[in-house]
């Protein structure tokens, strides 16, 4: 069943000013339990208004946004528990870290909910380890760690919460390749032990590769697409249209094509170009 | 004079802590770079790449060593706004570095610092704007602009100072692909037609390989210093130390690792395309 819909989810800005501009347009979406979800768009496409409206964070103009098949919006009182279900983390989180110590910032939101501190003192190890952080630095003052710990910490906040879906807006951003790699990695993990939805919000065609079960792509507040991570790279000149970077390797194949070498399947990671080009030469001697 | 405008000779540096011992971040730099260069900054975080930068205008002054640009010294306090005129720094985050709220007053502020008389500053304004094509927005508020607009806008507000040389420390890092390309055409612009002097810190393999040199940092050293081509051909080291190559390079690399006859001297799809249909025709 889907955990989360939209029907003919539609937001304006500024509605009635000479600024109005429609940022979402019309977006009907079906996202399934357990999935795990790249999230594609070029800036001013419409991806962060929509993640804003799985929350609550932002009310349609028109359309409807349901939460277990029920519009989140029906009943405004329970809008709370809209947020402790779906939960997001903005880009840049490191920002938002205020506790005194990394135990009690990853705890905060769980408090909010009202659990228990048998509960909370769960969940917080649990996350803590899922996202990489030893348990002698939860003693410590957030303020003291690296950026990148930092950023882990805003992160399992939002994951000790247990959301069932859990969207992040460009977690890797301002990494070096290693600290995006691992970073995706640890929020694999969470997803494994979970089984909870994930959606993460990336620019990078390469890294959702690594991840993705399905890719939803925004253009000019419509959705482009939403499909198998596959079949959406099959569709990789197209996407380089829109202003979306497609992965060198797969660009190359595209002109391999257009050469006359087609290797039917579409291209995307230097793992599997290489098995198919060895493939074919040494079965070529 | 030599024709260098940056030389950095043995150049170590610490940060103090309170509580911690003091650890070196960079531990004995020499690089010179020539006017007119075009020059990558390659390294994990932690690297020691951006406080290596930080002293290139004298935001940071050196535990032991020294830095020259352009011939100043840059522990010389007496000389160290001649200094920055000569040394812009763009940083990476575009809303920490606007301080107006109309576009073409931002890329006046330094000018205006600088006691710049008005017809001049007027000039110099407008054609910075041109230069990042950012002119049609110059009564625009910085808030209305997209990250790589504004980026640019930071940009112009060096440009308008006409230094002789920009660092720019990961200014693409926030952007998004679009935002990207439209700041590394201006920087790429600045360079050809300006001969401006440019130093890229970035973690991205494609911009470095749009470079004339590429240097590559760790553990606050300098370990290769090469043209791309050159650089990127060390795939194993570049993978040990946490950093990528553009993956048409890796893809040869591998290529060759499982016997093919191929350079690994590559670091564009055209030359991938074209070296792969090479082979394929045999």
């Amino acid at each position: 069943m889907a955990v989360l819909e939209t029907h003919n989810l539609t937001y304006i800005y500024s509605q009635g000013t000479p600024f109005e501009k429609t940022a979402v347009d019309c977006v009907n979406l079906k996202i399934e339990e357990g999935e795990m979800i790249g999230v594609m768009g070029h800036t001013g496409s419409g991806k962060s208004t929509l993640i804003q409206h799985f929350n609550g964070l932002l009310k349609p103009t028109s359309g409807e946004v349901l939460l277990d098949g029920v519009d989140i919006w029906a009943d405004k009182s329970k809008i709370r528990d809209v947020r402790f279900k779906v939960g997001l983390v903005f880009q840049y989180p490191e920002y938002q870290i205020f506790e005194e110590t990394v135990y009690k910032d990853i705890a905060f939101g769980c408090k909010n909910m009202g659990l228990d501190d048998d509960e909370i003192k769960k969940r917080v190890l649990e996350t803590a380890h899922d996202i990489g952080l030893k348990e002698e630095l939860l003693k410590r003052s957030p303020f003291d760690l690296s950026g990148g710990q930092k950023r882990r910490v805003a992160i399992a906040g939002v994951m000790a919460m247990n959301p069932r879906v859990l969207i992040l807006d460009e977690p890797t951003a301002g990494l070096d390749p290693a600290g995006r790699d691992m970073i995706i990695s640890h929020i694999k993990n969470y997803h494994k032990r979970m089984g909870n939805t994930v959606l993460i919000v990336s620019h990078s065609m390469e890294d959702i590769a690594g991840f993705a079960d399905k890719i939803l792509v925004m253009n000019k507040g419509s959705l482009f697409c939403y499909d198998d991570t596959e079949k959406v790279f099959s569709r990789a000149e197209e996407i380089s249209q829109i202003g979306l970077d497609v992965p060198q390797i797969t660009k190359v194949f595209i002109e391999l094509k257009k050469r006359g070498f087609d290797f039917g399947k579409d291209v995307y990671t230097t793992g599997y170009a290489k098995n198919l080009l060895l493939k074919y030469l040494k079965g070529a001697v | 004079m030599t024709n260098n405008i940056i030389e950095i000779k043995d150049l170590h540096f610490s940060y103090n802590s309170e509580d911690k011992k003091p650890s070196e971040v960079l531990k004995g730099i020499n690089l010179d770079i020539k006017e007119g260069e075009f020059v990558a900054i390659l390294g994990h975080n932690g690297s020691g790449k951006s406080t290596l930068a930080k002293h290139i205008n004298a935001i940071l002054l050196p535990a032991s060593g020294k830095v020259f640009v352009n011939g100043i010294d840059t522990s010389d306090e007496n000389r160290l706004f001649e200094l920055r005129q000569c040394a812009g720094m763009v940083f990476q985050n575009p809303d920490n570095q606007i301080v107006s709220s109309i576009v073409e007053e931002d890329v006046a502020f330094a000018l205006e610092n600088l006691g710049v008389p008005y017809e001049e500053m007027r000039k110099r304004v407008d054609d910075a704007l041109k230069a990042v094509n950012m002119y049609d927005y110059r009564l625009h508020s910085p808030a209305q602009l997209s990250g790589g607009q504004k980026q640019r806008v930071a940009i112009a507000g060096i440009i308008a100072m006409r230094p002789k040389c920009i660092i720019l420390d990961e200014p693409t890092a926030m952007l998004d692909p679009q935002g990207r390309r439209e700041v590394m055409g201006v920087i790429r612009k600045m360079n050809r037609e300006q001969g401006v002097t440019i130093v890229l810190i970035t973690h991205y393999m494609d911009e470095a390989a749009q470079c004339g040199r590429v240097v590559v940092m760790d553990k606050g050293k300098v370990i290769l210093d090469n043209t791309p081509r050159a650089v990127f051909s060390h795939v194993a080291e570049m993978k040990k130390i946490g950093l990528d190559v553009p993956q048409v390079t890796e893809l040869a690399w591998e290529l060759k690792k499982a016997g093919i006859d191929i350079s690994t001297e590559i670091i564009t799809e055209q030359e991938c395309v074209d070296m792969l249909v090479k082979l394929l025709n045999k």
